[in-house]
């Protein structure tokens, strides 16, 4: 996939596309160097004027004074800091809907079926370093949808961004946004209010999980008699019929399907960890979790990770004993800890988010950005390709002008797999040549500033 | 202690004698008493000039006395020794609704922060805002002392106060309690955020005339009630004069206006498009009104515009995705270079209602990582929102005289990482217990 532009080309590129955004620009023959940063490993901690040899997209070499490839692009990335990549276990990024809000129990609808490709904050997010995310469903259902890990490669197509490898998974939501408690006060005049459906409480909540596994055993239990009896060489068996809903539940019990679970309030996050070791399985992730430091332990012997906003609160009931030092109790306990945007504008400063938590809590700086890299990508399952600077990984990374957990810091560029997917300078470049190329065609066409648009309303986020 | 059970709290808490967390939000611990501090051994910031690297500030009766490389200490001072630590102004947060609304969604008894109907001039932000709001803790830890905090929503939305985020009562806390009018303008045709305004758009043009219509209404009823306003000034004052006159009646409406009219006080004209802050501007020229832009977004558009009338802008965007697909990814993190650039008078707010107020320090830092100086950041936080409400003088920076304002942190100010380490308040040392370091202190140790 890497094919060497020189920089004519590129800029002959950039001239003729319509979009305003810098396209992704393909560097270096299989090979790019980063020369003499202060590399950021994460898990191997922070190495001085050291280089980076990116080969075939993936980390070859990292240590001083490594020779350039022949025909390798070099950069000088003197005074700059690599880290790598920025990943984001949850967010509605490039979603063009997020809740089938019909049933509590949507486990057959999949979020990589809905993706935008071309949706402009998936550069805007390149942009603050992020090159993994996990797409989520909304809050709707007590059991939503599957959701879809992806790399941020922008102007690509879904299959090529879908995570090779990824574990599936699936989003479980509890609490406020499942009862439909406040939306009896958002009342759009005209539009249709929501239809009251089960379960309006926290004691339905419970219920819709109970039923929906123990069905989902009797499934399981169906399925597996068939194949025994399969494998026993009985003839002219008539297969189950395939049951959509139930089976991602039954790869769940399985182990084949993570668990991301929103929830705010600890009784109703506990409640789902007893469920779920009631019917044998494990819950990956706890998303937002805001109140898991009140059952620390808990979460800690289940096994469970946990996804936090850093400092969010107080913006509805079930957030308002959220604390930044949520993040730092658990992780003290042992638990995976993680920080998530769930928001296309928060997305683009995670290194802040992680900033606050030395403040909050005394993380150490490799323990904040482990919450927006290594300990995402195990919660996703994906720890083996990204989430550190180590030979072998996918070259996912990001060059920062100063240390990514500085307010004044700002990203140089965004690799996935060695590919430059941001670069600001060409960025500042382009945006000049968009400039002249928008004031031609207004001028072009006269009654163009007379026109008013109206902006496409996308789907609310719910967090 | 959240939710519903507060209410159970709230009752129970009269038979367990717990008043400090009787009520929601009642977290913030009071400040201490106006004593003499000597603040020794720290690196000042002043931003009213040059760094000292390593000095002394002497805090007395609520004022900054002393400040300086070789300031002695008064006898009978408390020492604070900041070797190590760094010594700011608190910083100015002009841009927020704290206290007024404690939790947006599903608990509406907790929302005082809009009045009915669109003309309440009358409506103070003094009388919705409630000291015990865990927001107010919260807040101040990060170094922010002092705030605008303001009603929304209408046309004429109230009154917007400065305080002080420290103390147990709204006296205790005000500077100002009429520091401005907020005048939140019908905006001209659509393509704005919010349901209205895009389904009014899809009904299509006679809707979009219908919604002019109503615009020119609203702004004429705004005229009416401005000149109103003035006619009942020049009434009183005439009557104050001669007694023999009949005396007005009495109007609690207009006479929350007077002073506004008057260009006694300023107005906040809450706009972002580059159109809707000209329109502000020229609306508030025409009626003699001194405006200040809330929000600001496409402020740099109109640069020279805003310096030509020197109107200043309090800018809530910095942070915004932008409005447009083709707009440069880093267009509102920008956008403070840009007016400072241009010499737009500018302050930085975190233009939140309360709870996220504290992320001020990090929103001025995204600026200064895109083209601001560090120092224009800082000042945009601090000395530059209190010159644009005419508190300069007291307000901004660690000058003597100035009010005793002061924050004692780890290291640079608009950083994450920093820690507070001491906070003052009008001269009162302030405890760095918040809602936050109360449950963390319950939790993080249980088995």
């Amino acid at each position: 996939m890497n094919r060497i532009f020189s920089l004519a080309t590129v800029v002959t590129l950039a001239a003729g596309s319509l979009g305003a955004q810098a396209q992704p620009v393909a560097a270096g023959a299989g090979a790019t160097l980063i020369k003499n940063a202060t590399v950021l490993t994460v898990t191997k901690g922070t190495l001085k004027n050291a280089d980076v040899l990116i080969q075939n997209g993936k980390i070859a070499q990292v240590g001083a004074n490594i020779a350039a490839p022949a025909g390798a692009t070099v950069i000088d990335a003197t005074g700059k800091y690599l880290m790598p990549g920025i990943i984001d276990p949850h967010t509605h990024m490039m979603s063009d809907a997020i809740n089938e809000g019909s049933l509590s129990v949507t486990s057959m609808v999949r979020i990589q079926d809905i993706l935008n490709p071309t949706a402009v904050n998936i550069y805007r997010a390149l942009a603050g370093g992020v090159t993994s995310i996990n797409i989520l469903h909304g809050s709707a259902n007590t059991i939503g949808g599957q959701n879809a890990t992806v790399k941020l490669k922008w102007g690509e197509s879904v299959a090529t961004m879908m995570f090779p490898g990824a574990p599936p998974g699936i989003k479980f939501a509890l609490g406020e946004n499942v009862t439909r408690k406040n939306q009896n006060q958002i009342i759009v005049v005209g539009q249709p209010t929501p239809p009251r459906r089960y379960p309006i409480s926290r004691m339905g909540q419970e219920q819709v999980l109970q039923d929906a596994f123990t069905r989902a055993r009797d499934y399981k239990a169906t399925l597996d008699d068939y194949k025994a009896r399969v494998a026993k060489g009985e003839k002219n068996l008539v297969a189950p019929r395939r049951d959509l809903e139930l089976e991602p539940l039954v790869e769940v019990m399985e182990g084949k399907r993570l668990v991301h679970a929103h929830g705010y309030r600890s009784d109703e996050m506990l409640m789902l960890l007893n469920v779920a070791e009631e019917f044998g399985f494990k819950i990956q992730t706890l998303q937002h979790g805001l109140e898991g430091y009140k059952i620390a332990s808990e979460i800690a012997k289940h096994g469970a990770g946990l996804s936090s906003f850093a400092d969010s609160w107080s913006y509805k009931i079930e957030a308002y004993d959220a604390i930044p030092y949520n993040v730092a109790i658990l992780m003290r306990r042992g638990v995976n800890t993680t920080i998530n945007s769930d928001s296309d504008e928060r997305v683009r400063r995670l290194n802040i988010d992680a900033a606050k938590l030395v403040r909050y809590g005394g993380l150490t700086e490799d323990e904040a950005l482990a919450t927006i890299t290594i300990n995402g990508a195990q919660q996703l399952g994906v720890a083996d390709k990204v989430g550190s600077i180590e030979v072998g990984k996918d070259a996912d990374l990001g060059l920062w002008n100063n240390h990514p957990l500085s307010v004044y810091a700002a990203v140089d560029k965004t690799f996935i797999e060695g590919k430059v997917f941001f670069d600001r300078q060409q960025d500042l470049v382009m945006r000049d040549q968009k400039a002249k190329e928008r004031a031609e065609l207004e001028k072009a066409e006269a009654s163009a500033s007379t026109r008013r648009g109206v902006q496409p309303v996308l789907p609310q986020e719910e967090r | 202690m959240t939710r519903v059970r507060l209410i159970a709290a709230a009752a129970l808490a009269a038979i367990v004698a717990q008043p400090a967390r009787a009520q929601l939000g009642s977290y913030n611990p009071p400040p201490g008493p106006q004593k003499t501090f000597a603040i020794i051994n720290a690196r000042i910031v002043p931003v009213s000039g040059p760094e000292i690297a390593k000095g002394t500030v002497v805090i007395s009766g609520g004022r900054i006395q002393a400040v300086g490389a070789s300031v002695a200490v008064p006898t009978g001072a408390e020492v604070i020794d900041a070797t190590g630590l760094h010594v700011y102004p608190g910083m100015m947060d002009a841009g927020t609704s704290i206290g007024l609304s404690e939790i947006s969604q599903g608990a509406n008894a907790t929302v005082d922060i809009s009045e009915v109907g669109s003309f309440n001039p009358n409506a103070m932000a003094y009388y919705g805002l409630n000291p015990h709001s865990a927001h107010i803790g919260v807040t101040r830890v990060v170094g922010i002392t002092h705030v605008v905090t303001r009603p929304t929503g209408g046309i004429l939305s109230g009154q917007a106060a400065l305080v002080n985020l420290a103390g147990s009562t709204a006296p205790q806390m005000a500077i100002n309690r009429n520091l401005a009018l907020v005048i939140e303008l019908p905006r001209s045709g659509f393509g704005g955020r919010g349901f209205g305004g895009f389904f009014a758009a899809q009904q299509g043009p006679a809707n979009t005339q219908e919604v002019n219509r109503t615009r020119e209404r609203q702004l004429d009823s705004l005229r009416t009630m401005l000149r109103d306003a003035e006619a009942y000034g020049k009434a009183l004052d005439a009557y104050a004069k001669d007694k023999s006159l009949p005396r007005p009646r009495q109007d609690v409406v207009l006479a929350s206006l007077v002073a506004a009219v008057r260009g006694q006080v300023p107005v906040l004209m809450v706009a972002d498009r580059a159109s809707d802050i000209k329109e502000a501007v020229g609306f508030a020229e025409e009626n003699k009104l001194r405006p200040i832009i809330v929000g600001g977004r496409d402020a740099w558009q109109v640069a020279s515009f805003l310096k030509d009338h020197d109107a200043p802008v309090l800018v809530t965007s910095v942070l915004d995705l932008p409005t447009r697909e083709d707009d440069p990814y880093d267009v509102n993190y920008g956008a403070p270079a840009k007016l400072a650039q241009a010499g737009v008078r500018f302050a930085i707010t975190s233009g939140d209602a309360g709870a996220e107020a504290r992320n001020l320090p990090y929103i001025a830092g995204m600026a200064a990582a895109f083209g601001l100086s560090r120092e224009d950041a800082l000042k945009s936080v601090t000395l530059w929102p209190a010159q644009i409400f005419g508190v300069g003088d007291k307000l901004g920076t660690i000058e003597v005289g100035k009010v005793a304002n002061l924050v004692v942190t780890t290291g640079d100010i608009l950083e994450a990482k920093t820690d507070t380490k001491f906070l003052f308040i009008d001269g009162r040392l302030v405890p760095l217990e918040s809602k936050h370091t109360d449950l963390n202190n319950k939790f993080k140790d249980r088995p």
